[in-house]
């Protein structure tokens, strides 16, 4: 199992799951501006922590935990990246407000991360497609993404039976230099692209038919339909929103290390 | 020999393929490891060159372990073709085809010249030499993919599910190809469901389900058995359909070659009108 | 009239100079399960394709002669218009599916067609209980099994309600009990539903009992068509050498030696009762 697993969406039944997605949209762009918005430590740390209870309620915990697991390492990196081009690039700050920032913009990375796994991890893409549809962004393109989604385990399987085929035939992947690494790949792209191209005609045929393109005035077997509770999701975040907003223009926000000073710690 | 010793195996995913699988294939030996989708087969002889190691157990392919070793050192051995050629076709010739595992192995070219010449003449293809792969019909390409792996004159052969797909007289020649190349003291080891393929050619005969060996014994006495057979999800070959029927009116039940079978009702006929 | 009438049907490919198959002529009434079969590469599953229309309007190339499916010339009406007289279903069944669960793989084609949502539901329901996956049906589609899968391809062609449904050996990649299971299923179609079915098959000794009508080809041409029994001991199928069932060829064999089992068996079951007949009519 991979991070990406992380953002792999799980079937399993949660107030979080039966939200409409579009209010999930909402939720994730919410908190996207949120998170720009703020480059202090503490918000930050706030906005982080007022999510657990979703993911909790979502049960999908471990996938979750899985995830950020993953993305420490792009974190730390982030963390380096920061300390290191303001320690040697940035104006005069102290090392500790120069960790304080670093730190603020890793949590930015892993606030990011989460609510981006929330929206991932609890909708289908089945009902991504179907709201993208709703929203009015045209059935043709809603449906290349889910059949793409579809056929993700399909490419990845045939993948590995080619590395297999190949290599059973003293392919080695690994030896060489970076040159003959490449092309020790062409075994197996030209087999992948061959067979994709063959997939996609088989499937043009099995949809022409199943009358395909009969009606511009297609159905749809599901209809997303906005309940009271989708809309109060909505209302609370944007409720966040705004929250937000006003804390950014009308309060200053302490940073931690003046709070800790000020509570003489350090 | 392929020694498979008490052999435990689970994808990444967690999902436990082969569950304390042990058996020895003999030098020279014919053997058909049958199941249904799903029951291990193809897991099975992947641990045969190494593409897979066991979670659990050990393979030894002439008594080398195979966790010690390479796929491509194992290959060398071990020649496995895949049941789909669109899988490993990419050359723009036949022959580049053909010679791909040859220049992977290091064969000088004079050598490989031959082996080319050698492979393309066995497998009825030299008219096609200097044709690209995916220009032929399927049954060509399945003879190009046997072809490129036959070069290189592997101890073993594992062919999997090579019957997929084909019609009778495909299938005639290559169960031919199969019995001659056996003949000639190459061990063959084939995976499949086709029943009826197994009873034409009655090798020694595997038996898996849910990764689990369940028979092994010879093609007569495993396709006959009503019990393990249905164990497998498999259907019991026609003729012994018929012949557990005709077992009431005093035939014997082990019958699965249609030529037996015409034999025995024959006898009993001349016997009735003489 | 005849559900599927073909006369004088030529076809060749586009960027190709030998037709596929040349002067066919055939004509399949409603009602009937007919076995088409042939060497591979014979032009069985090009013909298949000419019954919903696939040829010429989504191939191109060039037909000539007549082909009427369902009352309609198929030359003038679009494949999704054909598409509600003739279900196909393919070999791969992974390549036939293409939603993210089984009910809207189902509903995909009542869904092009604009049908009113609780008629859609209404028939997908029946098509999933028909073909035995009622119970699958919120599944996605790489959990299931080759024979899973398979019913869901029949079943979203059934959806729409078809007079005729194709299929181009369904069942080559399954296991034989799976592949017997979905013959069951669409021998069932045939005989409770009266849909027409048209079946590609090499595998004859699964597929024998079920036809009332085997058509042969060879090279792009019918060499032979008609009653099971009558075709399997047609000389000119003899040296195609399509696989006849083992039980046919056992009757062949017996033949030779100048025994005549009376009547071809088309199952183990109907050999049984010919030899046990043969031996009980000597002995008396």
């Amino acid at each position: 199992m991979s991070m990406f697993d992380g953002l792999k969406y799980r079937s399993v039944s949660s107030p979080i799951h039966s939200i409409d997605p579009r209010a999930k949209l909402v939720y994730v762009c919410v908190l996207f501006v949120i998170s720009v918005l703020f480059s202090q430590l503490i918000p930050l740390l706030i906005i982080l922590l007022i999510q657990v209870p979703l993911v909790v309620l979502a049960r999908v915990k471990r996938e979750w935990l899985r995830l950020l697991r993953g993305s420490t390492f792009f974190a730390l990196l982030i963390f380096a990246m920061n300390v290191i081009s303001l320690y040697f690039y940035g104006a005069s700050q102290s090392i500790y407000s120069i960790i304080e920032h670093a730190l603020a913009m890793s949590v930015r990375f892993i606030v990011l991360v989460e609510s981006f796994s929330i929206f991932f991890l609890t909708t289908s893409p089945d009902m991504l497609g179907l709201s993208m549809e709703q929203m009015g962004v045209p059935y043709e393109l809603c449906f290349a993404f889910t059949t793409a989604i579809r056929f993700i385990p399909v490419l990845a399987e045939e993948a590995q039976t080619i590395i297999d085929a190949q290599r059973a035939r003293g392919l080695d992947l690994e030896g060489g230099n970076f040159m003959k690494r490449i092309r020790n790949y062409i075994p197996i792209l030209i087999p992948l692209i061959v067979s994709a191209i063959r997939r996609s005609i088989e499937l043009a045929e099995a949809m022409e038919s199943r009358a395909w393109g009969a009606t511009k005035k297609r159905t749809n077997l599901y209809v997303l339909n906005m309940r009271r509770r989708d809309y109060a999701f909505i209302l609370l975040s944007l409720l966040m929103l705004a929250v937000s907003l006003y804390v950014w223009l009308a309060i200053r926000i302490p940073s931690l290390i003046q709070i800790l000073e000020d509570l003489n710690i350090l | 020999m392929i020694e498979v010793d008490n052999v435990y195996f689970s994808y990444p995913n967690g999902v436990e393929v082969l569950k304390g699988v042990s058996l020895k294939i003999n030098d020279g030996e014919f053997v058909a490891i049958m199941g249904q989708n799903g029951a291990g087969k193809t897991t099975l002889v992947k641990h045969f060159n190494g593409l897979l190691k066991p979670t659990r157990g050990r393979v030894l392919v002439d008594g080398v372990d195979t966790r010690h070793t390479t796929v491509a050192a194992l290959a060398r051995k071990v020649g496995f073709v895949f049941q789909n050629p669109d899988h490993q076709l990419f050359s723009e010739t036949v022959e580049d085809e053909i010679s791909f595992a040859l220049r992977n192995f290091g064969f000088d070219e004079k050598v490989i010249r031959e082996r080319v010449n050698w492979a393309l003449n066995l497998l009825d293809l030299t008219q096609y030499r200097k044709v690209s792969p995916f220009m032929l019909s399927g049954g060509e390409k399945k003879r190009v993919a046997l072809a490129s792996v036959l070069a290189w004159d592997p101890k073993f052969l594992v062919l999997d599910e090579p019957t997929i797909g084909q019609d009778s007289y495909q299938k005639e020649k290559l169960k031919q190809f199969i019995l001659h190349l056996n003949h000639q003291g190459k061990t063959v080891i084939i995976v499949t469901h086709d029943i009826e393929f197994v009873a034409e050619c009655e090798p020694r005969v595997i038996l898996m389900a849910n990764g689990r060996i369940i028979a092994d014994e010879n093609a007569r006495d495993v396709l006959t058995d009503p019990e393990l057979i249905s164990a497998a999800s498999l259907v019991l070959p026609e003729v012994t359909q018929l012949f557990m029927r005709l077992n009431d009116l005093g035939f014997p039940r082990k019958v699965i070659s249609v030529y037996e079978a015409k034999r025995l009702i024959l006898e009993r006929l001349r016997q009735v009108m003489c | 009239m005849a559900i599927i009438e073909a006369r004088n049907l030529t076809y060749t490919y586009p960027l190709s100079e030998k037709p596929a198959f040349k002067n066919v002529n055939l004509s399949i009434e409603k009602g009937e399960f007919v076995l088409l079969t042939g060497p591979s590469g014979c032009g069985k599953t090009t013909l298949c394709r000419c019954f919903n229309g696939l040829i010429p309007h989504f191939y191109g190339g060039k037909l000539e002669g007549e082909i009427i499916v369902a009352g309609l010339r198929t030359v003038d009406h679009p494949i999704h218009e054909l598409a509600q007289h003739v279900g196909l279903v393919f070999q791969n069944p992974e390549n036939q599916l293409f939603a993210l669960n089984v009910e809207k793989d189902v509903a995909f084609g009542l869904e092009n067609l604009g049908y009113p949502r609780d008629e859609i539901r209404r028939r997908v329901d029946w098509a999933l209980k028909v073909t035995g996956i009622y119970d699958l049906r919120s599944k996605p589609p790489f959990e299931l099994s080759g024979g899973q899968q398979q019913r869901v391809a029949i079943a979203s062609v059934l959806a729409m309600q078809p007079e005729i449904i194709v299929l181009d050996e369904p069942t080559s990649f399954l296991d034989p009990l799976t592949a017997r299971n979905i013959l069951e299923v669409i021998y069932q179609l045939n005989r409770s539903l009266g849909i027409t079915v048209v079946l590609v098959e090499h595998r004859l000794d699964l597929v024998a009992r079920y036809a009332n009508r085997i058509i042969v080809m060879n090279n792009g041409e019918i060499i032979a068509d008609g009653e099971p029994r009558r075709v399997f001991l047609d000389e000119n199928v003899k040296l195609v050498g399509i696989g006849v069932p083992k039980v046919v060829k056992l009757y062949l064999l017996l033949k030779e030696e100048g025994f005549d089992l009376g009547r071809v068996p088309l199952s183990p079951e109907e050999a049984y009762e010919a030899i046990a007949e043969v031996l009980a009519h000597d002995r008396g």
